[in-house]
């Protein structure tokens, strides 16, 4: 198949960041529109991909021309086109409220900013498009290296929390690479499809299984899995907010996608949960990861970084799905990587129309918010109700799914771990709430009277991207019966 | 910061060197199919010639001739190189990258269109690598003023 | 002793990915984290090259007189592509690691990680 949908996914972000620059020394009110212009073409070819993956199958793009396994092809399979639309449609969204939030933080900086912005998509894009294991190490990379420079313009400690993500994270490329070099000297293949025929008669070796660990240690680095999620929290609280609303509910998803694409595609579920006990040690770890975010974030009074703790929870709700091996937790999980990727996104916006604002980030100070960011604080309210799991919320069906595979898995542990993390989410989030809406700011604190405040909500290009992830997570969770049964189903691997 | 040492016998000799190492830096990106080198070697080697300028001279008279601006543009220049025979071999109607369309735009037989288009690139990513080899060394050889005199 | 002589290549690479490791996390100084960090990546890239030789083989650069290639002449080229851009990425990755210790400097006066968290701290 030749149609050109899969490579302008990547070019056209790719393109539009270096001719940024060369516009933004020419004109630099173009660039803005120009960024948006790339991201929405990259939001209709992946939408595109997916409709047409789902009418005719798997589409192979072979890059120069060449067939593999000697060439690099993209493989669009519903699973990849899935988190395509994701990637894009979420980083879409994002694009159009950085502008305000960039100006606020860094107005001398934008050209560069949006430069970056789009490398970073480029490489989250590539990540998933790519059928080959070596580009997918190169995207990787370019994602990383985006993500570094971009959280590194933040608040004080920015810098040092950026290093710390960078020591991190190029110690996960590194041994991702090394099982990339371990596979190729066993198989002499790069090609993921090549691979999964060449691995089933050399499971034996104990090359292969080196080479899966070291993949599995890499990837859980990158996806902030529990003892590796140490990075997260400093990088995500002082990174601006035009980034963190980026590059949050993103670069952890991505993550989670190449764990179950190399997990279960490359080296197959048999090898993965049978052979090795990768599932059982997976869930294991998912399920403190779970625990552990749920009590670290009651501790933190800064809202950000209680985000960040709550995301490193949810990680674990993905990797207990796949960990879990049964088609109901798969889709869980995969229905998961979407409903996060909007909570999050939603979450992270919130924390951003906040600062945009000069409100506060710290919870004791969110007295009377409900008055003056009314529709702000009401987004805040649905995303936490589905991040507590609450029908008809997105949240709900995803952890219902999950809580189904542990019990078809007979594991009765990690469904009441599943439950008493939700019950911990709303201890959390009706914190913050009761804060916001129950405790009026007093005008003079004898006569009891609550102050007149006035609606002085978020600018437009912040609010309308929140209200639409809002509207996303409500119709996400209308519409997860047809997700399911529409996509999902075909985007789990055939022997489950 | 360190002050400027004038020296004259450094002065002249990497004055007069510096022509021959650029072209050496144009021999390794040119012949990248026939012995070691290619794009990133050759990228390095002419970012090298500004850096032995740089360490000679005061880093403003370097700044005289490859200025931020233009260091910053070289780098996008290349990559739009890159991406732009590519995005060309899409539009002539092959797969991206897949340089045997270009027989129609260069008058080449299909498989020397191959070599071409690889040169083209490799064109293009020297032209990068010797832009951020430069822009690396200006940033940590400035303490970060490089970045001040941007605004 | 066949498997300490004969797979010399793999326990170098061993020993420097180590060290680089132990570096980037034992010391305390920045700088000497990024320096591990080189050592760490470049240990696989000596892993990688490595294993694509072969005995009595030459550079993998294909002379134009000859009639045609025969593999077993040439080292095995894609490792050595492969690293090419492994190459790279440590470049780039060392370039933004320069930057943000610059941006520390600036901010904190020193380069030693126990005394910018203690200024953290205030």
């Amino acid at each position: 198949m030749t149609l050109p949908f899969p490579i302008l996914i990547i070019v056209v972000p790719l393109i539009s960041a270096f001719l940024m620059i060369v516009i933004g020394w020419w004109r630099k009110s173009l660039c803005y529109p120009l960024m948006l212009a790339a991201l929405a073409v990259s939001t209709f070819s992946s939408v595109a991909i997916l409709i047409h993956v789902m009418a005719h199958g798997t589409l192979h793009y072979y890059l120069g021309g060449w067939d593999p396994p000697w060439g690099i092809e993209y493989v669009i399979d519903p699973l990849n086109g899935l988190v395509a639309v994701i990637v894009s449609g979420i980083s879409f969204l994002i694009g159009i409220s950085s502008k305000r939030l960039a100006e606020k933080d860094f107005p001398e900086k934008l050209v560069y900013f949006n430069c970056i912005f789009l490398l970073q998509v480029t490489g989250l894009l590539g990540i998933v498009v790519t059928g080959d294991v070596f580009n997918l190490y190169v995207f990787l990379e370019i994602a990383s290296l985006a993500g570094y420079a971009l959280i590194a313009i933040g608040e004080d400690g920015a810098p040092f929390a950026s290093f710390n993500y960078m020591i991190y994270g190029t110690i996960g490329a590194c041994f991702y690479l090394l099982s990339v070099g371990y596979l190729y000297v066993v198989t002499g293949s790069l090609n993921m499809a090549d691979l999964s025929k060449i691995l089933p008669d050399l499971y034996h070796s104990k090359v292969v299984l080196m080479a899966f660990a070291f993949f599995a240690v890499g990837v859980a680095i990158k996806m902030a899995l529990f003892p590796l999620h140490v990075w997260l929290p400093d990088a995500y609280t002082y990174a601006p907010s035009s980034v963190s609303s980026l590059v949050a509910p993103l670069t952890t998803k991505v993550g989670a996608y190449v764990l179950i694409r190399i997990m279960y595609t490359v080296f197959t579920p048999e090898f993965a949960l049978n052979t090795i006990p990768a599932g059982t040690i997976l869930c294991w770890v998912a399920a403190t990861a779970a625990l552990f975010g749920c009590i670290l974030a009651l501790a933190q009074t800064d809202l950000k970084r209680m985000f960040s703790y709550v995301l490193i929870a949810e990680v674990g709700y993905i990797a207990l799905g796949v960990g879990l091996g049964n088609r109901q937790a798969l889709t869980g999980a995969i229905l998961h990587i979407l409903n996060d990727a909007l909570m999050m996104a939603s979450l992270f916006l919130i924390v951003g129309a906040l600062s945009y604002k000069e409100w506060p980030r710290k919870i004791d100070a969110f007295r009377g918010l409900h008055r003056k960011m009314p529709l702000t604080m009401a987004s805040f309210v649905i995303t936490a109700l589905s991040v507590i799991g609450l029908p008809p919320t997105c949240g709900f069906f995803s952890k219902w799914y999950l809580v189904l595979g542990a019990i078809e898995a007979k594991e009765w542990l990690f469904a009441a771990v599943l439950l008493l993390s939700s019950l911990l989410n709303a201890i959390l989030f009706f914190r913050v709430i009761e804060k916001a809406y129950f405790e009026p700011v007093l005008d003079d604190p004898h006569e009891g009277k609550p102050k007149e405040m006035e609606i002085d909500e978020a600018p437009f290009t912040i609010l309308i991207p929140l209200l639409l992830l809002t509207a996303g997570v409500l119709s996400a969770g209308l519409l997860s019966g047809k997700i399911v049964s529409g996509v999902i189903r075909f985007a789990i691997p055939a022997t489950f | 910061m360190i002050a400027f040492f004038e020296d004259v016998i450094i002065q002249t000799v990497c004055r007069i060197l510096t022509p021959f190492i650029q072209l050496y830096g144009l021999y390794v990106i040119a012949h990248g199919h026939h012995s070691p080198g290619g794009g990133f070697q050759g990228g390095v080697i002419l970012g090298a010639s500004f850096i032995l300028l740089c360490l000679a001279y005061d880093i403003k008279e370097v700044k005289k001739r490859m200025s931020e601006q233009w260091n910053l543009l070289f780098c996008s220049i290349g990559v739009i190189i890159y991406a732009g025979i590519g995005a060309l071999c899409l539009v002539l109607g092959g797969n991206y990258l897949d340089y045997s369309r270009l027989h129609k735009i260069l008058f080449l037989d299909p498989i020397e269109a191959r070599s071409m288009g690889i040169f083209g690139i490799e064109v293009g990513v020297g032209i990068t690598v010797m832009a951020v080899m430069i822009s690396i060394f200006l940033n940590l050889a400035s303490e970060g003023e490089h970045e001040r005199e941007l605004e | 002793m066949e498997l300490i002589v004969g797979k010399y290549n793999y326990w170098m690479y061993i020993l420097l990915m180590m060290i680089g490791f132990y570096a980037m996390i034992g010391k305390r100084n920045l700088v000497k984290k990024v320096v591990g960090m080189n050592i760490f990546q470049t240990s696989i890239i000596l892993f990688f090259v490595s294993t694509a030789a072969k005995r009595g083989g030459t550079i993998p650069i294909v002379e134009h007189s000859s009639h045609g290639v025969q593999a077993f002449q040439y080292v095995n080229p894609l490792p050595h592509v492969l690293m090419l851009t492994a190459i790279v990425v440590m470049v780039s990755t060392f370039g933004v690691a320069m930057a943000l210790i610059l941006m520390i400097y600036r901010r904190y006066n020193t380069l030693e990680e126990d005394e910018i968290l203690e200024l953290r701290k205030q």
